[in-house]
């Protein structure tokens, strides 16, 4: 951001925001048509028992880059891995609440979770290649769907959705280690585009990248957007006010008494609103760099 | 360059010498094991040498003319038991291994006694199983002094060290990788298939060839389920049958000076085969070698 230091920074903003930007993003966020693509309502997710995230109800819009922001321990990961039935695959872990997807509960006795992670993907915080070449790995996802006709095809558009495919073309059979972690990365992103799903859900995709590598990542999400829906944790708030539409703020609730912390949804709203004139004041507290 | 530096003492007397005292104690360590070995194998080659000859590999055994006796049945023998336990311990062990490290639940009093059943068995002398041999396989299902028997047996005397070895193998892929594939749309077996078991195998197979190269140096269980040391015919799988430590064994105790350099000839043998799968078992991990 070259103009960072002259841009005239509102009080309750954090610190390097540009209000420009935000003017533009909160008129841009005002003309796209909302449709409800996931509808929360009381989620709440428990580890053996003892819930890690409390009472949660939002709604995600198709087509916008949702991001959950917040300090650790306040459950935005546990959050997002709700929307693909990753915690799941944690036997002490239990949902209860809703979360509807194009109207149907993704929590539902008659869906499975093999058929929601196929529409709905996931890139993670560590980038995680599998060790297969740089083709096998894009082409993981569509073998196991049994899509075996015009493959190449498929896994060139992948790559190149991803913005990797003139950086590895020519090493395409080449192990997916040979990478850098922010290429690593986009590969995974590509692994995950191969399939054609409907959402993609990030946890701090950029959290173990360099600037540059980040900088790269983010503007693959903001031409992404226009094909996908996509949801994103984040610890960066920079990272949240420059990429998402809409932000919601969850933290941390402690009960001295059972020594137990549980996450909760503070705010939801436009990103520039969150991050210039939030209605609560953890929020503000948050985003200003006072957290305590 | 500023200061000049302070000038480096020499460090203290006791300190060089404790070093040193050390250093010393650890060479002894290496040179007993090192000088045992070598003793053996140059007293082996010395008087096994004469006898390692075509008639060796060619003719069976001869109790009354040393000069013509040879190893064929043995050397036949303990080539088709490792063939034979190879085909029933691999399939048996990686199943259990797989079973245990992705699909048993730890909580579950059964799966706990299974593990526990399985490290106490790894520990269990070899005569044991050799009893169990004699009355359950011989006598109990009727086998009769058999290879199978010989080979069923010996699968389940290395059986546990597969299982822990395919185990280790199976627990050193990361979870990122089960998680990468799950958020793909995967099923656990498709993530089994084809995403752990290929990045698992270099570990299966070095433990599985370990495995392997102990059991075809064991005697007693063979003595115990009928391995004879009187055969002249090729063995067959339920036929008599003898092994190379049995015909060794056979060989030493006979009064005749040249039946103990028959045994050496035998030993040289065994040794070269072992050597071999050791050999190829650490090419085989050097060659797949993984970093995650």
């Amino acid at each position: 951001m070259p103009d960072m230091e002259s841009a005239p920074a509102a009080p309750a903003t954090i610190a390097g925001l540009d209000e420009k930007i935000l003017t533009e993003r909160r008129e841009a966020v005002s003309r796209t048509r909302r449709d409800v693509l996931f509808d929360v309502d009381g989620l709440t997710v428990s580890y053996a028992d003892v819930p890690a995230l409390k009472n949660v109800s939002l709604e995600i819009y198709k087509n916008f880059l949702t991001a959950f922001i917040g300090p650790s321990g306040c459950g935005k990961s546990t959050f997002i891995r709700c929307f693909n039935r990753m915690n799941d695959l944690i036997p002490t872990a239990s949902v209860e609440g809703k979360i509807l997807y194009h109207g149907t509960d993704l929590y539902g006795h008659e869906v499975d979770s093999v058929e929601v992670r196929k529409r709905i993907g996931m890139v993670f915080q560590k980038p995680n290649p599998f060790p297969k070449s740089i083709y096998d790995n894009v082409a993981f996802g569509p073998r196991i769907l049994g899509w075996k006709r015009e493959l190449d095809d498929r896994v060139e558009r992948a790559l190149r959705n991803a913005a990797l495919w003139d950086e590895v073309k020519n090493r395409l059979k080449s192990s997916a280690y040979g990478l850098s972690g922010g290429q690593q990365q986009r590969l995974c992103i590509a692994r995950c585009l191969a399939v054609e799903p409907d959402v993609l859900l990030m946890d701090e995709p950029a959290s173990a990248l360099d600037p540059i590598s980040t900088t790269a990542i983010e503007d693959l999400m903001h031409t992404l957007k226009r094909d996908y829906t996509i949801v994103i944790v984040t610890h960066n708030m920079q990272q949240a006010a420059r990429v998402a539409d809409m932000t919601a703020f969850f933290s941390v609730e402690v009960d001295e008494e059972q020594d137990r912390r549980t996450g909760i949804l503070v705010e939801y709203d436009e990103t520039p609103t969150i991050f210039t004139n939030p209605g609560d004041k953890r929020t503000e507290d948050y985003v200003t760099g006072r957290f305590g | 360059m500023s200061a000049i530096p302070a000038p480096l003492g020499q460090r203290p007397r006791g300190d060089k010498v404790r070093g040193t005292i050390f250093y010393v104690l650890l060479l002894i360590s290496v040179a007993v094991g090192f000088i045992v070995l070598f003793t053996l194998i140059v007293d082996v080659v010395q008087k096994g040498i004469g006898y390692i000859d075509p008639l060796f590999f060619t003719e069976p055994n001869n109790p009354t003319n040393p000069q013509e006796a040879g190893a064929k049945p043995a050397i036949l023998g303990t080539i088709y038991l490792m063939v034979l336990l190879l085909m029933f311990v691999v399939p048996i062990g990686v199943g259990t291994a797989i079973y245990l490290e992705e699909y048993a639940d730890r909580e579950r009093w059964y799966n706990r006694l299974l593990e526990l059943n399985i490290q106490n068995l790894a520990a269990v002398p070899s005569i044991v199983y050799g009893i169990l041999g004699l009355a359950f396989l011989v006598r109990g299902l009727g086998l009769g002094r058999v290879l199978l028997a010989g080979a069923l047996i010996l699968t389940l005397l290395v059986l546990p060290t597969v299982i822990v070895a395919s185990r280790e193998a199976i627990r050193s892929v990361p979870d990122s990788i089960r998680q990468g594939a799950y958020a793909l749309g995967a099923t656990q077996w498709q993530v089994v298939r084809r995403q752990v078991l290929p990045a698992a195998i270099p570990g299966i197979a070095t433990g599985s060839i370990l495995a392997l190269a102990r059991a075809i140096g064991e005697t007693a269980p063979l003595l115990l389920v009928g391995a004879l040391t009187y055969v002249t015919v090729d063995p067959s799988l339920l036929g008599s049958f003898t092994a190379l430590p049995v015909q060794i064994y056979q060989w030493i105790a006979r009064p005749q000076e040249e039946f103990r350099y028959l045994a050496a000839a035998g030993i040289m043998v065994l040794l070269a085969i072992l050597l071999t799968m050791n050999a190829f078992a650490i090419w085989l991990r050097n060659r797949y070698q993984r970093r995650w």
